[in-house]
């Protein structure tokens, strides 16, 4: 509708209305016409926003719901970019498991209502410095990367959604290459099978239980002996 | 035929009135009028739910429930409530955390709501079709604690912070036997994604997971008990137990952002009903061969047909969600609460072994019943009533190994082949495999195609 509005008024004589509805049209479609890599930029914005509010408040739950934020937008991220699965993950695994916990901890440790955390200058040097070191790690290996080699071709981006039903769509594939079979490799007389991934995952859920009952070890209410009563 | 009917999908249908260059913005609209039809099923329903609740309370109670606004039955009692609801004023406890107090329950809304995209209402209906599909409704039906523990948390009452903190204790112990007990279907059905699911139990009644074998029944039971708590409704209503905590994590709430919580509520109740329904009851099938005879052509014709079609096909999924929400109720007005230990003790060492036992016992079970009957299931159902229908489960794929001639090369067909385990180390139970794996030798393992999703990106 807007774009007939501008076409007809650009087609007739031109005033101001024309030229403003010529200028609302260019504008309606450069906001709408990358519509997904607009949702990209968007979530990042937002996890940034959010990370930098996690450093600036000083209140440690407050804290603690714009990490929520920040987390939850880096898995809109994740989904904006075709990666259900991890984002998902992230979902359950960084804002639902971790945080829960975090909370938890909070909530049981602090002494007043609502607890402050005031960083020393000392902390803030420190902090400041291992941030931009870490920062000057992902810049320089992001920088190093030459993506537009690694651009998909265009008729591959522009499928909305995952992989095709025949490539067994997300989960087939994760769930073979966990297994240890390439996909690819599926109804080729080549197909060979490796450890996977199924071993590290093994160990490292083995590693978890020892974890976990250890902190029920040492946690434990230690019961007290009943006193032996003498009957003397 | 009119153009809107025909449009087999929103973005189509927008985009035939759009030229090329603009086609994003049908994209853009129609995404719009998904979240538009979700949102308002997301609205209305609890106000169904609200007065369902008045009324199963009342009857069971002895009494008559609402009667007098809006008609005979009290129809519009929840919209007077509504009304009186958002008219109230805004308060913010002093000793509040206001930023907080004030964000929490739309932490809530936003994540009881975000569950109903991945929804299977009818075939070709659902918001977005992820091939995760149940992952992700777990994992974002667990961020509702996180605004139920700020609003307890940041409310300053004694009240609403033993309230948030005993609904964090639970909902994080509930989640593991929900998890467990959502697996134990997905292990026969070999699919994450909900349309999948819904489209493998279409058919007769014993076609539904719950009769799938005796794991799977006990696992809907186990399941809706877990879901039930998960929700945190009665006899599981811990964080909000109003004889012991006034209202619980609530209780410094008032006016519309009381309401965001009992909306998130009710809308919870029926998500968690409709994941039961989608995983356990067969989604949108009526199970009694209504597709087969009569809906799927009517589908097939297209235009109308294919509204009306999945139109019946909604009501039967609303419906059968509905049925489990007033079971819900029912317990809720039938059953005392438990006690705090009461309710950890009955997650932790009842239901979870019970779940992890259902876990490994349907993983076991085509094992069993191939040695017992030379099948990998226990109806053999596809072929009942002279038709194929609905999708095989992955398990009935199962083929337990045996050693392969050297000299004989297996059939591979084009499209999808049994990947070449080597002896050993093969699972007995691998869905993944099965799903794919087409055995020559058993003429109706044939039919084991990969489900066909490709139907099911942008829906109307």
């Amino acid at each position: 509708m807007i774009w007939t509005l501008g076409a007809a008024a650009e087609a007739g004589e031109p005033g101001l209305w024309a030229k403003f509805l010529g200028l609302l049209a260019s504008v309606v479609d450069a906001v709408a016409w990358p519509f997904h890599e607009g949702t990209v930029y968007v979530f990042g914005a937002m996890a940034v926003a959010c990370a930098i509010a996690v450093v600036v408040s000083q209140n440690v739950v407050r804290m603690a719901f714009w990490l929520i934020l920040s987390l939850a937008a880096t898995g809109a991220l994740f989904f904006s970019l075709n990666a259900d699965f991890v984002g998902a993950a992230q979902l359950l695994i960084y804002v639902g498991g971790t945080l829960v916990l975090l909370i938890f901890g909070v909530m049981l440790t602090a002494s007043g209502p609502f607890l402050q955390i005031k960083a020393k200058p000392g902390e803030m040097v420190l902090a400041g410095v291992v941030g931009m070191a870490l920062l000057g790690v992902i810049l320089s290996s992001a920088i190093s990367v030459d993506w537009d080699k690694h651009a998909p071709s265009p008729e591959k981006a522009v499928g909305i959604g995952f992989n095709s039903p025949a490539e067994g769509n997300t989960t087939r594939e994760l769930g073979m290459k966990f297994l240890g079979a390439n996909p690819k490799d599926i109804g080729s007389q080549k197909a060979t099978l490796s450890p996977g991934y199924l071993l590290p995952f093994e160990i490292v859920s083995v590693h978890l239980l020892v974890v976990l009952i250890g902190a029920a070890y040492l946690a434990r209410a230690k019961r007290q002996k009943a006193p032996v009563v003498d009957p003397t | 035929m009119s153009s809107v009917l025909a449009a087999s999908s929103i973005a189509e249908f927008l985009a035939g009135y759009l030229d090329n260059s603009h086609s994003a913005w049908a994209y853009v609209v129609a995404a719009l009028i998904h979240a538009g039809l979700v949102l308002a099923f997301f609205g209305v329903a609890p106000l169904v739910y609200i007065w369902l609740e008045r009324k199963v309370a009342g009857r069971i109670q002895d009494r008559l429930g609402p009667t007098r606004v809006g008609g005979k039955f009290g129809w519009l009692q929840t919209l007077a409530d509504g009304v009186k609801l958002i008219q109230k004023e805004d308060l913010c406890p002093g000793a509040a955390d206001q930023f907080m107090f004030r964000m929490s329950p739309y932490l809530v809304f936003v994540a009881s709501f975000a569950a109903f995209m991945v929804l299977p209402w009818a075939d070709g209906w659902i918001s977005q079709d992820l091939d995760i599909g149940l992952f992700f409704i777990l994992a974002i039906m667990s961020l509702e604690v996180m605004g139920v523990i700020f609003a307890g948390y940041s409310s300053g009452s004694k009240w609403a912070l033993f309230g948030g903190m005993r609904e964090a204790a639970q909902v994080v112990s509930y989640e593991i036997p929900m998890a467990i007990c959502a697996l134990v279907p997905v292990t026969a059905l070999g699919t994450l994604s909900m349309m999948e699911i819904s489209h493998m139990q279409a058919g007769p009644l014993l076609n539904w997971m719950v009769f799938h074998d005796p794991f799977c029944f006990v696992a809907f039971f186990v399941y809706f008990t877990v879901a039930t708590a998960s929700v945190k409704r009665a006899p599981f209503d811990l964080a909000e137990a109003e004889s012991e905590l006034v209202a619980g994590f609530h209780t410094e709430y008032s006016g519309i952002r009381w309401s965001y919580f009992f909306m998130a509520e009710y809308a919870s109740m029926f998500a968690v009903s409709g994941i039961a329904t989608a995983l356990f009851l067969g989604g949108w099938s009526t199970g009694i061969g209504l597709e087969e005879s009569f809906l799927n052509p009517l589908r097939a014709s297209g235009g109308p047909g294919y509204l009306l079609a999945n139109i019946f096909g909604a009501a039967v999924f609303i419906s059968k969600g509905c049925i489990l929400v007033f079971v819900q109720m029912w317990v809720r007005w039938t059953l005392p609460r438990l006690r705090i230990d009461q309710v950890m003790t009955t997650c932790l060492k009842y239901l979870l072994p019970i779940s992890c036992a259902l876990f490994l016992g349907v993983t076991l079970w085509p094992l069993l019943v191939f040695k017992l009957t030379g099948r990998t299931t226990l109806v053999d159902s596809m072929n009942v009533m002279g038709s194929d229908l609905g999708k095989p489960t992955a398990d009935r794929g199962y083929r337990p190994w045996t050693p392969r001639p050297t000299n004989e090369i297996p059939q591979v067909p084009a499209t999808a082949a049994p990947i070449d385990v080597e002896p050993g180390q093969a699972e007995p139970e691998k869905p993944v495999e099965a799903a794919n794996g087409v055995d020559a030798k058993r003429p109706e393992a044939a039919r084991l195609d990969v489900v066909d999703v490709s139907e099911g990106k942008v829906q109307s």
